[in-house]
């Protein structure tokens, strides 16, 4: 056979081509379900991590059963939708490209001793691609318990710093809403005045330097994605603020009674 | 046998891929900041270096002489995804950290340079040695390299502390410089140093 003619070379080119695709695509599809089970453990392992449980991936199964007792779908309205599968069938990527009246708004309720979370999924866009997150919110629904940050594709050593311990460190106990809780979130901000990030009220963290896109995108996917619960949050304070009130009303009357 | 061995110990030493030839520095320099990841880059290396050299190997006298480097790539190419899939699905954890320069072993240039200037003239098993023996060249360095680095620039070997605190309170600093680029390539370089003083064979004459 003659190795050099344009026949045998094309014949040879299809070939291989064939047998690599083949072999390849086998490969993907059968390994398809142990890599997208890594990608779920993972997801629950990032919830975890913003209420500060620190747990490897295999173990985060369990914990996340057994800490988040709530997934709901915010609606824009503040209503709640208990019917969806959020950590299984909302995907934020596709959410995102709806119009916000449509959206569901994830949200997942960690329950931890006595303390209630609020775990809020966020999204937005860096200098090169998507970058993500999750917050989680006091009981007060102001302060910040923790946040955890990824992204697809930042730059290594300038945005991709966001994932770092030290950058989330900056969010823990900065306060979301001002006093009148009109929402505030938090600026990424290159003239902070408060490097040392002991005033926990001004709205305000440390920038990283050479990073101004993507710290700016981190200001926004904050402000955006929070702005979509506010009605929810509205509609718990006031909820709760009522109760408080006809609990003091009826130990009121029952002094009244004494 | 004696032939094959030298296969083996050859790249080890007296033509180390790294510090001999001289190939394959950027990854060197990339992936050497953890002891950890440099040892899973060495084993996906050698993986995908003996796979590859026979394949090329097997299909020696069929290949087409014009598109051979074409063939060659695909080759390495279709090992190095294979790899990343199982990574992605056996050592999650891993594969996030290697990402992309696992894709780049496809443009390490040992595994090009080995398919073009063994496999493809020599026989299946003499070629999955010299594979296997380029690589693990590749590896020793690395794994050396990443030792230094990670010992010295964050106080720890395979991400457990071994530099006592009672050094740190006597006033002793981990040294950034060794976890950015250039101290990797300083590494390399007294490594190339202490090899050819012991090695006088390598030493260029005049």
């Amino acid at each position: 056979m003659n190795r050099d003619s344009n026949s045998y070379t094309f014949t040879f080119a299809a070939l291989m081509v064939l047998v690599v695709a083949s072999v390849l695509a086998f490969t993907a599809h059968s390994l398809k379900d142990l890599q997208d089970d890594n990608i779920r453990k993972e997801k629950m392992q990032n919830i975890l991590s913003t209420v500060g449980i620190n747990i490897d991936r295999e173990g985060a199964e369990n914990l996340f059963n057994k800490y988040i007792t709530e997934q709901s779908a915010v609606q824009s309205d503040g209503s709640i939708d208990n019917s969806v599968n959020v950590f299984k069938d909302v995907n934020l990527a596709l959410e995102l490209k709806k119009p916000a009246e449509d959206q569901d708004f994830p949200l997942y309720v960690a329950q931890i001793e006595n303390e209630k979370y609020y775990i809020i999924p966020i999204r937005g866009n860096g200098l090169w691609n998507a970058i993500f997150g999750y917050i989680s919110i006091k009981e007060d629904l102001n302060t910040i318990k923790g946040v955890v940050f990824d992204h697809v594709g930042e730059t290594a050593g300038l945005g991709a710093e966001i994932t770092q311990d030290w950058f989330k460190e900056r969010f823990i106990d900065e306060k979301l809403f001002d006093s009148e809780y009109n929402l505030m979130g938090i600026k990424v901000s290159k003239t902070n005045n408060d490097p040392s990030n002991l005033d926990k009220s001004d709205h305000e963290v440390d920038f990283i330097s050479g990073a101004t896109i993507t710290c700016d995108g981190v200001t926004d996917m904050i402000k955006e994605r929070i702005n979509h619960y506010v009605p929810y949050f509205k509609s718990i304070k006031e909820s709760s603020n009522s109760l408080a009130l006809s609990i003091q009303e009826i130990s009121k009357n029952e002094i009244k009674l004494n | 046998m004696s032939k094959n061995k030298v296969l083996l110990t050859d790249p080890l030493d007296d033509n180390n891929p790294i510090t001999v030839q001289v190939l394959g520095i950027c990854s060197a320099l990339a992936i050497t900041v953890q002891l950890k990841a440099a040892i899973v880059m060495s084993l996906s290396v050698v993986a995908v270096m003996a796979a590859s050299n026979v394949i090329v190997s097997i299909l020696r006298n069929l290949i087409p002489n014009r598109i051979r480097i074409i063939v060659q790539l695909v080759v390495v190419a279709s090992m190095v995804v294979l790899v990343d899939e199982v990574l992605r699905a056996y050592a999650y954890d891993v594969s996030k950290e290697l990402s992309i320069f696992i894709g780049l072993i496809i443009t390490n240039c040992i595994v090009m340079g080995r398919l073009e200037a063994f496999a493809l003239g020599n026989g299946v098993w003499r070629s999955f040695l010299d594979g296997v023996g380029n690589a693990f060249g590749y590896g020793a360095i690395l794994i050396l390299v990443a030792f230094f680095r990670e010992l010295f620039g964050s106080g720890n070997l395979l991400g457990i502390q071994v530099i006592p605190d009672a050094l740190y309170e006597m006033g002793y600093v981990n040294n950034g410089l060794m976890l950015l680029s250039p101290m990797a390539l300083i590494t390399v370089g007294l490594i190339i140093w202490v090899q050819r003083s012991r090695n006088r064979k390598l030493i260029e004459k005049g």
